[in-house]
């Protein structure tokens, strides 16, 4: 049997090929989720991707893989319609700083047919990063679901902050606070799916 | 479709780890706390699907979807393989992306600031769609080595990077491909970061029936990304 190719980081300069849309060229994807079609809750989620000496990663990418605001999936193992494609991909910018501008997720059945608590799925890549890492992003306004979540109930309480957004109320919407620490005291959970 | 149960998990006897001491730049950005394993639910069983609407007319041509004035310098190369599972099934329909230096070893990106010369008919990005059997087939320039600051005379193995989706998010990979008998891999820390036992699956191999007469040099790279667990499910 083939076994698994191993992983390499994307290095300094993957912002062309994958983010390539301040080169002039189309990407795939970028940090708007959504357009002005999709029912839900418009919030936008940003925050920092930071070292382990304090210092923001200017050169990492965040990608968010999201069900839609019914908690349903755009792809054939969920096999409901969902509404929208539910893929971001963005890179930080000078101060380290991602955005993304998306719905609240809905919850989506875990793996033990239990209702998840919302949450966006998350990979960081980032030079210096031979693999890229796996975290969730969860809300801070959702704490009754988040205490009974399967996935949150595997990590330590005093870690769990980490994997939680702190919802503001702003003049142009709901905003999320998500720093990324990829080491530290504060590092975030992150996951081995 | 029926979901499946679980995907095999990252195989760490094949992965690099986070923190690969000779690459520096790990040393403050890979994580040090365990990571915690979870169930596969839907949100891991799930992943983005893109279609042939993502992928223009020459995006699987580097040769030709930078042009300005001419053809770009270096030496044309088809690079083409099969994206597998590890059971060995292709994966079909999947988007690979690609982006590489150009043949002096200069990248197109902002901040690279190599006094290679840029070449203006190179761009260095691409992207296809596998076909039915998971076959990708790229033509572009073979790039260039290039030196960079990790140590002293340090210099990175011609490579090309490869992302990958896969049919679901954990499947994602995102790698380097090199070319055989480079000097310089014996040299590279983040080559050498990968554990001695898989290393050589990053190698393409030289193949004169890819090779087009007259045209362009062949190499091929299969990628193999995770794939279903092999519990069969009973349906009653």
């Amino acid at each position: 049997m083939p076994k698994q190719t191993p992983s390499q980081t994307v290095g300094p300069y993957f912002a062309y090929g994958l983010t390539p849309q301040p080169y002039g060229r189309p990407g795939i994807a970028d940090g708007r989720i959504v357009n002005e079609t999709v029912p839900g809750e418009r919030i936008i989620v940003t925050g920092q991707v930071i070292d382990g000496a304090g210092k923001p990663v200017i050169d990492s990418m965040i990608e968010i893989w999201q069900a839609d605001a019914q908690g349903r999936y755009a792809h054939p193992a969920d096999g409901r319609e969902a509404v929208f494609h539910g893929f971001g991909r963005t890179g930080t910018d000078e101060t380290g700083t991602f955005r993304i501008e998306t719905v609240k997720p809905g919850r989506v059945t875990g793996s033990d047919a239990k209702p998840q608590a919302p949450h966006l799925n998350v990979t960081v890549f980032a030079r210096g990063m031979p693999n890229h890492a796996y975290t969730r992003i969860y809300f801070s306004d959702e704490s009754a679901a988040n205490e009974t979540d399967t996935v949150l109930g595997l990590v330590d309480r005093d870690r769990r902050g980490t994997l939680i957004a702190a919802r503001q109320e702003t003049a142009g919407g709901p905003v999320y606070r998500f720093d990324i620490n990829l080491q530290g005291d504060n590092e975030t959970v992150f996951f081995d799916p | 479709m029926k979901p499946n149960t679980e995907y095999t998990r990252r195989d760490w006897d094949s992965h690099p780890p986070y923190i690969v001491p000779d690459y520096k730049s790990t040393l403050l950005r890979g994580p040090k706390k365990p990571l915690i394993p979870i169930p596969h639910s839907l949100s891991e069983l799930t992943g983005p699907v893109f279609g042939h609407d993502k992928v223009g007319p020459l995006d699987h041509d580097l040769t030709k979807n930078g042009v300005q004035n001419g053809d770009p310098l270096g030496e044309r190369i088809i690079v083409t393989g099969r994206v597998l599972d590890e059971a060995g099934r292709s994966v079909p329909h999947t988007l690979v992306e690609l982006w590489q230096a150009n043949a002096a070893g200069r990248y197109v990106h902002r901040w690279d600031q190599h006094n290679a010369p840029l070449d203006p008919n190179f761009f260095g990005g691409g992207r296809t769609v596998t076909d039915a059997e998971g076959r990708y087939r790229f033509i572009t320039i073979k790039p260039g080595a290039y030196p960079w600051g990790n140590h002293h005379n340090a210099w990175r193995p011609n490579h090309i990077h490869f992302s990958l989706f896969g049919p679901s998010f954990v499947t994602r990979l995102v790698t380097q491909m090199y070319f055989p008998g480079d000097p310089l891999l014996e040299y590279d820390p983040i080559y050498q970061g990968i554990p001695e036992i898989s290393r050589s699956r990053l190698i393409s191999r030289f193949s004169l029936d890819v090779t087009e007469p007259m045209q362009a040099l062949g190499y091929e790279f299969d990628i193999v990304l995770r794939g279903p667990r092999a519990t069969p499910v009973d349906e009653d």
